[in-house]
């Protein structure tokens, strides 16, 4: 489900506007405000949402990690180098508090040098397989990937990590 | 010329009362096209409910001395300063022009009622005409440099965009239309000109505020101070709190933050706000 605005907290400044991968945050005319022209192409990157300084952008989650009817904001915060996730269960109880170090690399440090890459084979170049495919999802070197046979396992509840 | 009182000299053909009689309907305009602006776009009834939503969640009861004190910071930071701009030229120009608008709309009221028959108005015609001309100066630089939809919607600065931009041209065609009217005071068919021009103007303006965005001048203010409510009790519209990566509980609990980033973490930097929005 896709992103939305507060329209009272923004200020129409454009970030989400620039960041957006979709190109679909954009500024209304009327209101000088940004939203989301095209929710059916939003696929919840959350880019938006970090790059709002009023975090007036929200997004109605899934209930692929929780239940529908929860809130998931994120409080990326450059300058301390740390990003938050707040995630709250429709039943109020269930209310989880995330932090971890930013580890993206610094805006414009890491521009893909694909000229440099070895080019692919022909073999590779005949692969039904996407370049760079990444090899937990790849189905060609055996059998079905899982947590056991790459040596994960599983545990309960977000905090365990 | 900035000393003089414009309205002395329209007082001969325009009788004071009629004057008076025009600010009190631009004043009753402005109530009405507020309320039916709230009414309309049910502002109001969402900041109530907002606020019920979030006393549901908070951590703890504001008193009576903190709300007013969280009043005055509101008044302080984001009415008096506007500080909710991240844009540093956004807020430059939108000081410019608010207290353009200010220092205008009031010395206009002082001089209709107070000096209207009197060529000597004190420091009043001054401030009018300054008030004026920092109306147009941060009016015109938004006009023309700083609409944010400029380049990602190809709105260029000669298109007129409608619902959107009746108070910006009201608020910049209203001071320059009153500077041209003072300038050419005595000059007979232009300077009558200017003044149906000054007028129509300030009717655009305040006549329009329920499809204008006039009315965010009210409701700004209140969504500011419900926004520090909200951080101040703990509710937070759900967001994460703002840690102090240096305090030892925060660091026993997320440990990833002293092993990766040490004990004292250091300023990173501004990141993202690093460039201004350039809209592609």
């Amino acid at each position: 489900m896709p992103t939305f605005v507060y329209m009272t907290r923004c200020d129409g400044c454009g970030h989400c506007v620039d960041i957006c991968p979709s190109d679909i945050m954009h500024i209304d005319k009327v209101t000088r405000r940004a939203y989301n022209i095209e929710p059916n192409m939003c696929w919840e990157c959350y880019s938006c949402v970090k790059a709002c300084p009023h975090q007036a952008i929200d997004v109605r989650g899934y209930a692929d990690f929780a239940p529908l009817g929860h809130s998931v904001r994120v409080k990326r915060d450059e300058e301390k180098g740390v990003i938050a996730w707040r995630i709250k269960f429709r039943n109020g109880k269930k209310d989880m508090d995330l932090l971890a170090p930013i580890t993206t690399k610094p805006w414009g440090t890491s521009i893909p040098q694909l000229r440099d890459v070895p080019a692919p084979t022909q073999e590779q170049r005949n692969s039904e397989l996407l370049f760079n495919e990444p090899k937990y999802i790849r189905f060609d070197d055996g059998d079905l990937h899982t947590l056991e046979s790459n040596g994960l396992k599983m545990v309960e509840g977000v905090e365990g990590f | 010329m900035l000393g003089t009182n414009p309205f002395f000299e329209l007082a001969t053909v325009i009788s004071p009362g009629l004057m008076q009689g025009y600010v009190i309907l631009m004043v009753l305009l402005v109530i009405g096209g507020t309320i039916l602006d709230m009414l309309h776009k049910k502002s109001a009834q969402y900041f109530f409910e907002n606020a019920k939503r979030a006393q549901k969640d908070a951590k703890r009861t504001l008193g009576g001395g903190e709300k007013a004190s969280i009043a005055m910071q509101t008044v302080a930071n984001e009415v008096l300063a506007s500080a909710e701009f991240k844009s540093t030229r956004r807020r430059i120009s939108h000081l410019f022009t608010m207290y353009g608008f200010v220092i205008f709309v009031v010395s206009t009221a002082v001089l209709i009622f107070g000096y209207a028959t009197e060529a000597a108005a004190g420091i009043w015609p001054v401030l009018w005409h300054l008030g004026a001309l920092s109306l147009c100066f941060g009016g015109y630089w938004f006009w023309f440099f700083i609409r944010v939809d400029v380049a990602s919607e190809g709105v260029k600065w000669y298109n007129f965009n409608g619902r959107g931009d009746i108070f910006i041209v009201g608020l910049i065609t209203m001071p320059t239309f009153a500077l041209l009217w003072s300038v050419t005071m005595g000059t007979g068919a232009l300077n009558t000109l200017f003044f149906v021009l000054f007028i129509a103007s300030a009717t655009v303006l305040f006549g329009s505020v329920f499809w204008s965005k006039f009315a965010h001048m009210f409701f700004k203010p209140a969504a500011a101070y419900q926004k520090r409510c909200l951080k101040a009790d703990g509710s937070r519209e759900n967001l994460p709190d703002d840690y102090d990566l240096t305090d030892p509980a925060v660091q026993a609990r997320y440990p990833d933050i002293p092993e990766y980033m040490g004990t004292n973490p250091p300023d990173m930097g501004l990141g993202i706000g690093r460039e201004p929005p350039r809209h592609y």
